[in-house]
Parts: C-alpha cells; sequence; structure tokens
C-alpha cells in the first residue's frame, strides 16, 4: 500500500480516528488562541499589538483590534471550538478508534464511508478558514448566526459578505459529515459484535458513541435544512426567515413573509442535542476511566444506560429554554421550562454514580484519573446554573449576559475538553505503546483545573451585575466599569491556563518516541482493546475486584475468572 | 491529596464570591425586582448547598479511599430511586415555583390607564415614541424613516394621529404608573434590558412584543442592548429616565412644543 492510501486517504478507522483527533488539536490551539486574543482586547482595549496589525491589516490596522474583528473572533472560536473540536474529537476521533476495538470488529461498517465523513469534515474546516481572507473577513454574527444580521449580506456589517456565506457552506459541509459518520456508528455498533457481546456488555463508552450518533443522525439532519435555507435567503432572494419592511442600513429590502424565529427553532432542536453530542462521549469515557481507576464497576451500570438515552430523548423537546425572551407565546415557555428542569435529572443521576463509583474503591490518582475527576467537578459546577437559566423569569436576567458564558463554558466547554484529556491519558498506551509523561500531565492538569475555575466562576458574577456577552468593549456603560478589576483577573488567568497547554502539545508529541513504555494492558483494565485477539466475550465490562477471582480485574473475553 | 485540597479551595472561593456579592445585581426599583431577587436567594441557598455538599463529598472520596482493597458493588436500586425521585420532585417544583414569578412578568395583562410607549430599534440606536395628546399612535411608513430629518419612525403626517406623536431616544416615564412598550426592530435583532427592572426581551423585525413594567423609584438607569445587533452591538446604549408624575407631564409638553 501506498503511504498515500496507508496514512492520507485511508479506510482504516484507527487512521480515520488519529486524522480527526489531530484535526481536533490543531482546530482547539486556534480557538484558544482566538480567545486569549479577545480577552486581551477586551482588558486592553487601546493597546497597539504589531501582530494584531500584521494577522489582520485590514481590521486591526495601526495594531488596535476594531470591534468587527473582535466580533468574528468570537464567531470563529465558537464556531471551532463547538464543531471542529468538541464534536470532532470526543465523537469522530475517539469514537472511530475505538469502537471496532471495544466490540471486537474488524473496522467500521462503511469503510469508505467514513473515509468520505473524515475528508467532508476537514474541507468544512478549510472553508471556514477562508472566511479571514475573503473581503469583510469573518462574520459577527456569533457561532449561532441568527438571520436578520446573518441573511441579507453585507449591508448589516463587514464579514456579512461573502464571509458569512463561507461560514454557512462550511456548517452545512459539516453537518453532511457528521451524517454519514452517524449512519456508520449506529451500523457498526448494531451489526458487528463479536459473539456474546449483547447490548447490556457492551462498555459504557460504547453507549455513549451510540447515543450520540442517533442524537447527531436527528440534529444535524434539522442543522442543514437550517442552513441551506438561510443560504437561499441569501443568495436565491427567498424570504424564509425575513419579514417584509427591513431598513437595513438605508436599504429597503424587498423580502417579505418570513420569520427570524423560524431560524431559531431550526438552530436549537439542533443546538440543545448538539450539547450532548459534546458532553455524552465525556460521560462514557468519564464512567469508565472512574471505574478502572477505582478498581471497581461502574456503580449502577444499567442506570447510567437509561440515563443517557433519556438525556437523549428529552434533549430534543427543550430547544425553547434557548428563547425565553425571544418573542416566543409565554405560555410555551412554562412547558419547556418543565422539561428543561426535568431533563436535570438524569444528569443528577450520572453525577451520583459517578461518585457512587469511586466511594469505597481503591483510587489511584495517575493523570487520566484526574482528568476524569476533575471533569465530574466541573460538570457539578456547570450544571448547577443550569437551574437558573431553566426558569423564564430569572433567565430574563441572565439570558446573554456573562452569567451564560460561565455556564455554558464550564459544562460544556472545559468539562468536554477534561473528557478528551482524560481518554487521551488513558488510550495512549494503546494508540502508541508508550505512557504520556505522568510529570507534565499533573503539572498541565492542575494548573488548568485551577484557570478553568478562576475564568468561568468570575464570569458568573460578572453576569451577575448583568454584564452583556458578545460586547467588543466595556467602555460605553457605567456599570461595566466596575468590573474592570474583575475582567483583569479572567484575561490573566486565561494567559496562564492557555499556556500551559503547550506543556501538552509538547508531550503528547514527545512521547510517542520517548514516553515510558506500556505493555499490552497497562492499566489492568478488562474492555476488548487491550484483549489479544478475542474470539468471544463472556461477561459485563466492569468487573473488578470481584470477590473469589484471582486478579482484581477479569477481562471481558476470559472464560474462567 | 492535592486535588481534594484543589477542589475544597475552588468550592469556597466560589461560595465566597456569592456570599460577599462584591458584583451583584443593582438594587431593585420596583416590586418585582425585589422579588425577584428573593426568589433568586431562595435558588441560591438551595443550589449553593447542594454544590457545597457535591463537591466536598468528591473530594473527601478522593482522599478517603485510597490504599484500602476495593470494596466490590455493581449498584442499588433503592438509592438509584431514591435520588432519581428527589432530584425530580426538587427540579419540577423550581419550575413550578418560577413559574409564579413568570406570569406576573408576561402573563398578566397591563392594568386600564397604563402608559403605552412605542419602542423601535436599528443599528444602533434606540427610538421611543409617545402617543400625544390624542392618545393614539399615528400612522408610519417605512419609506418615510429617516433619522437625519428627526424621523426615526417614519410618522406619516397626513394622518391626524401621527400629527401629535413624539419621539425621543431615551424613556422617560412616570414612577409607579404601570407602562407598556411596544417593541419592535426595523433591521436585525435586538434586546432591551434593564437591570435594574431584571427584564429582558428581544426586539424582533415583522413582530410587535410587548413588555409590561413599572418603575418606582426615581433615577436614570442605564438600557444595554443585550441581543448581537452588529459590530455596534457594544454601544447600542440609552436611558431609562424615571421622573414624578409631574415631571413627566411637563417634559412632554416641552418635547410637544418642540415638534
Ligand atoms: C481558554 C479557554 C477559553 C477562553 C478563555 C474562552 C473565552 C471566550 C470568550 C472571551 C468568548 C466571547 C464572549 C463574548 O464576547 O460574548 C467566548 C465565547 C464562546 N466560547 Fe469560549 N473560551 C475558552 C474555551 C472554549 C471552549 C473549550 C469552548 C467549547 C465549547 C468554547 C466555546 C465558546 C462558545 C460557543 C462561545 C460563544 C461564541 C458566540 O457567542 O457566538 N470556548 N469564549
Ligand atoms: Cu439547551
Ligand atoms: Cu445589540
Amino acid at each position: 500500500m501506498s503511504f498515500l492510501r496507508r496514512y492520507v486517504f485511508s479506510t482504516d478507522h484507527k487512521v480515520i480516528g488519529i486524522q480527526y483527533y489531530l484535526l481536533a488539536l490543531f482546530a482547539v490551539f486556534v480557538g484558544i488562541a482566538f480567545s486569549v486574543i479577545m480577552r486581551f482586547h477586551l482588558s486592553y482595549p487601546e493597546a497597539k499589538v504589531r501582530l494584531f496589525e500584521w494577522l489582520w491589516p485590514a481590521t486591526a490596522s495601526g495594531g488596535v483590534m476594531t470591534p468587527e474583528l473582535y466580533l468574528s473572533l468570537m464567531t470563529m472560536h465558537g464556531t471551532i471550538m463547538v464543531f471542529f473540536v468538541l464534536t470532532t474529537a470526543p465523537q469522530s476521533g475517539f469514537g472511530n478508534y475505538f469502537i471496532p476495538l471495544q466490540i471486537g470488529a474488524e473496522d467500521m461498517a462503511f469503510p469508505v464511508l467514513n473515509m468520505l465523513s473524515f475528508w467532508t469534515t476537514l474541507v468544512a474546516f478549510l472553508v471556514l478558514c477562508a472566511a479571514f481572507f475573503v473581503e469583510g473577513g469573518a462574520p459577527l454574527s456569533g457561532w449561532t448566526a441568527y438571520p436578520p444580521l446573518s441573511a441579507v449580506g453585507s449591508i448589516a456589517g463587514p464579514g456579512q459578505g461573502l464571509g458569512q456565506t463561507l461560514w454557512v457552506v462550511s456548517i452545512a459541509l459539516f453537518c453532511a459529515g457528521s451524517l454519514m459518520g452517524a449512519i456508520n456508528f449506529i451500523t457498526t455498533i448494531l451489526d458487528l459484535r463479536v459473539a456474546g457481546m449483547s447490548l447490556m456488555r457492551m462498555p459504557l463508552t460504547v453507549w455513549s458513541w451510540f447515543v450520540a450518533a442517533l442524537i447527531s443522525l436527528f440534529a444535524f439532519a434539522v442543522l442543514i435544512v437550517g442552513g441551506v435555507l438561510l443560504l437561499l435567503d441569501r443568495e436565491a432572494g427567498t424570504s424564509f426567515f425575513l419579514p417584509a419592511g427591513l431598513l437595513i442600513n438605508d436599504r429597503l429590502l424587498p423580502n417579505d413573509g418570513g420569520s427570524p424565529l423560524l431560524f431559531q427553532h431550526l438552530f436549537w432542536f439542533f443546538g440543545h442535542p448538539e450539547v450532548y453530542i459534546v458532553i455524552v462521549p465525556g460521560m462514557g469515557v468519564v464512567s469508565t476511566v472512574l471505574s478502572v481507576f477505582s478498581r471497581k464497576p461502574v456503580f449502577g451500570y444499567k442506570a447510567m444506560v437509561i440515563a443517557m438515552f433519556s438525556i437523549g430523548l428529552l434533549g430534543f423537546i427543550v430547544w425553547g429554554h434557548h428563547m425565553f425572551s425571544s418573542g416566543l407565546n409565554p405560555y410555551s415557555a412554562i412547558a419547556f421550562s418543565v422539561l428543561t428542569l426535568a431533563i436535570g435529572t438524569p444528569s443528577a443521576i450520572k453525577t451520583f454514580n459517578w461518585i457512587a463509583t469511586i466511594w469505597g474503591g481503591q483510587l489511584r490518582l495517575n493523570v487520566a484519573m484526574l482528568w476524569a475527576l476533575g471533569f465530574v467537578s466541573l460538570f457539578v459546577s456547570g450544571g448547577i446554573t443550569g437551574l437558573y437559566l431553566g426558569q423564564p423569569a430569572l433567565d430574563s436576567y441572565f439570558h446573554d449576559t456573562y452569567f451564560v458564558v460561565g455556564h455554558f463554558h464550564l459544562i460544556m466547554g472545559v468539562a468536554a475538553i477534561f473528557a478528551i484529556f482524560a481518554a487521551t491519558y488513558y488510550w495512549y498506551p494503546k494508540v502508541t505503546g508508550r505512557y504520556l509523561s505522568e510529570t507534565i500531565g499533573r503539572i498541565h492538569f492542575y494548573v488548568t483545573f485551577l484557570g478553568v475555575y478562576g475564568i468561568f466562576i468570575p464570569m458568573h458574577y460578572a453576569g451577575l451585575a448583568g454584564n452583556p456577552r458578545r460586547y467588543a468593549d466595556f467602555a460605553q456603560y457605567d456599570f461595566l466599569k466596575d468590573l474592570t478589576v474583575l475582567h483583569k483577573f479572567i484575561t490573566h488567568t486565561a494567559f496562564t491556563t492557555a499556556a500551559v497547554q503547550l506543556l501538552f502539545l509538547f508531550s503528547l508529541f514527545w512521547c510517542v518516541r520517548r514516553g515510558r513504555l506500556a505493555g499490552e494492558n497497562p492499566w489492568q483494565a478488562t474492555t476488548l482493546e487491550w484483549a489479544h485477539h478475542p474470539a468471544a466475550v463472556h461477561r459485563g465490562p466492569y468487573e473488578y475486584s470481584v470477590p473469589g477471582s484471582r486478579k482484581d480485574f477479569v477481562m471481558q473475553n476470559e472464560t474462567a475468572s | 491529596m492535592l486535588l481534594p485540597l484543589c477542589i475544597l479551595l475552588v468550592t469556597l472561593v466560589t461560595a465566597a464570591g456569592f456570599v460577599v456579592r462584591r458584583w451583584w445585581f443593582p438594587p431593585p426599583i420596583n416590586e418585582y425586582a425585589s422579588w425577584f431577587d428573593s426568589y433568586f436567594n431562595l435558588n441560591l441557598a438551595v443550589t449553593g448547598v447542594v454544590f457545597v455538599l457535591v463537591q466536598l463529598a468528591l473530594a473527601w472520596s478522593i482522599a478517603r479511599f485510597r490504599n484500602r482493597p476495593a470494596r466490590h458493588t455493581e449498584g442499588n436500586n433503592r438509592l438509584e430511586w431514591i435520588w432519581t425521585v428527589s432530584t425530580l420532585v426538587v427540579f419540577v417544583s423550581a419550575a413550578a415555583a418560577g413559574e409564579r414569578l413568570w406570569s406576573a412578568f408576561q402573563l398578566t395583562a397591563s392594568p386600564t390607564g397604563a402608559l403605552v410607549i412605542g419602542v423601535s430599534g436599528k443599528q444602533f440606536a434606540w427610538n421611543f415614541r409617545y402617543t400625544g395628546a390624542d392618545g393614539k399612535f399615528g400612522r408610519t411608513k417605512v419609506s418615510l424613516i429617516n433619522d437625519a430629518s428627526g424621523n426615526p419612525f417614519g410618522l406619516d403626517d397626513s394622518d391626524e394621529a401621527s400629527k401629535d406623536d413624539i419621539t425621543s431616544s431615551q424613556l422617560h416615564v412616570p414612577a409607579g404608573r404601570p407602562i407598556e412598550l411596544r417593541m419592535t426592530s426595523h433591521d436585525v435583532l435586538h434586546n432591551f434590558f434593564v437591570r435594574e427592572l431584571r427584564i429582558k426581551q428581544d426586539l424582533v423585525p415583522g413582530m410587535e412584543i410587548p413588555l409590561r413594567f413599572r418603575a418606582d423609584k426615581p433615577g436614570t438607569y442605564e438600557i444595554a442592548c443585550s441581543e448581537l445587533c452588529g459590530l455596534g452591538h457594544h454601544q447600542m446604549r440609552s436611558a431609562l429616565v424615571v421622573v414624578t408624575a409631574e415631571e413627566f407631564e411637563s417634559w412632554l409638553r416641552g418635547k410637544a412644543s418642540e415638534r
């Protein structure tokens, strides 16, 4: 096989998994870079920075960032993080690599489709990046791209021309890639399990990829529709989202009969399930890592499976909580509120089960375990504020303030990132045959753990004071002046936290050759990816410390304990 | 041992911020806002206790369960039922309790005698419209909208009712009188947010959305656009000016004579 067929246009699930992971890795560093640049601007709005001018000559001339540059960085940061990092690595990256290994299959069900879905995703990413290089620059309508701002072209602002079009095309391509992936995941898990691997013997990781794939199938199918309609409004003169009488920048538009709220429905019908596509695979990994390093079975395996399915299902009927102040009929808010708070229950169940899993265990606090435990802590801190945001009256203060930015970063942003780190440390020996450095890992973990709390908890305080989000500048309002110290603190913490991520990057590549050698089953784990050509499965996935057995773990493919 | 200590640290510091309240809501200026605050505090008390307890349980079990053989267990259905039912009860009762506040805000019609004010948002300015002496809003036409000539609503003066309509770039209201804003936008989405009132509502082109409140305490409060509307979003600012009834009347008269 030529190099090209083997590593570039490969149909091997392992190579594709790594390709997805590397794409996400590149994307996350771009996303982080944008975030610290944004933070820098918020705290030092007047600073002249050569680098900015060099990167964006049109929108940062003289080195001072314009509001449109801030907003385009914000849009790209959010879009890159949500789609190309958090949907790409946990689901497509780890899922592709480990589903076949964990269910004892040779490869994914449709290897060519698999390759196609990766390349579609990569093209989507390139199209997105291209938005920076066109006339007007990248779009500034946020990762949610609400019309009319996103639908009327460059009269609404720089970046709303070709830049926004590229954004929409990129997202539509991404949807297509994800749909192909979802079909592949579902088929593989249903059809290609090795003998004895009944559904209720699947590791929770496999369950989580399965649930996330089901959610993807229904959610991306709706987003792609929203994207196409938006594109038609932009390019073909239709009026799906544009009402009559729009007067933009002194120009009267000919559109008639559309509804801006329709887009919000389509977007959030996708958007809320999307946060579960992001976090559910993380839940699977964390459950497994906690179990392995507590030397105990996952507490309440069946409850965990049921909880994941309830989250997946309920996730499709709560989208209205993003629209409490958008002009919906206020009666509908009551239904959405009850459903939203009800979905807190399966999330709480999972948290209790995680704590019960480590309770009474024999904890091995290596770096993978630290990230998993950190995940639980963040999931609680970020989840609990959902109680406020799920109530329409309280949300009518917090909506679109930094309180929301703090909330979603903790629960979906960094919690999911922590799960990715846990998974990386846990599976690195499987992929490379070596361990990642534990020393670097510890430093990286502790600084990041304190760092993310230091960044995102203060954002809640800013939100309590009413600080609106998506502001390029806080100088216009009297009440925001009082928050300067708080924002400086956030900015400095963000720089520190971002800097230690370079340690991880170094470790990740350095240890491929130089890491400590790992054996075939370095963590003494039970699932099939650590087994040697498993022919059949004889037991559940988490048999740790079973009374009466010789070792403290029994692999799924072992016949006798 | 470091991790339990770190968890303890972030838990205490986070909680401290909510106790010390260095950065907090501005003082309320009506009954609704006070009610909002006490309801928020109730939520805070409940979630605060849960937050601290769960983080402590996590930290404690990390510190405790180390060098001893693991106790094998695969779960406990009774426990699962207990925490499923109890969290469901807490969450659904929170939703139910919160609805009372919501219906006071959104589901209660304005009493008679409410002052109706038109609001329009555009990139990146606010405009407010009062009916004038006849108590009626006059006809408007999009084609007549012209900020430079001082006609931000496009008032059509061929309609009698339009002739006495008053427009302003700030929202002046009399203290203690029920207000009903009728909000719309001419271009993109915007959002009307006044912290002291604890309310927020989008302005949507093609829709006229009502927003009801009463402001009791005279003063000037900032109106901050809270829905991304373009590059000037962060400067789409106006003021809610709450004055006594007499001051309000004389302000209106002054405005009318300007026309
Ligand atoms: C070092 C870590 C990070 C920092 C300092 C950071 C900072 C920021 C800042 C300053 C904003 C703009 C807020 C505004 O102006 O309204 C933002 C928005 C956002 N961030 Fe992050 N972020 C980080 C990591 C992440 C991660 C891991 C995710 C993944 C979910 C993420 C997702 C988003 C999203 C979706 C938005 C909203 C963008 C929009 O409003 O359209 N961020 N972040
Ligand atoms: Cu949601
Ligand atoms: Cu705005």
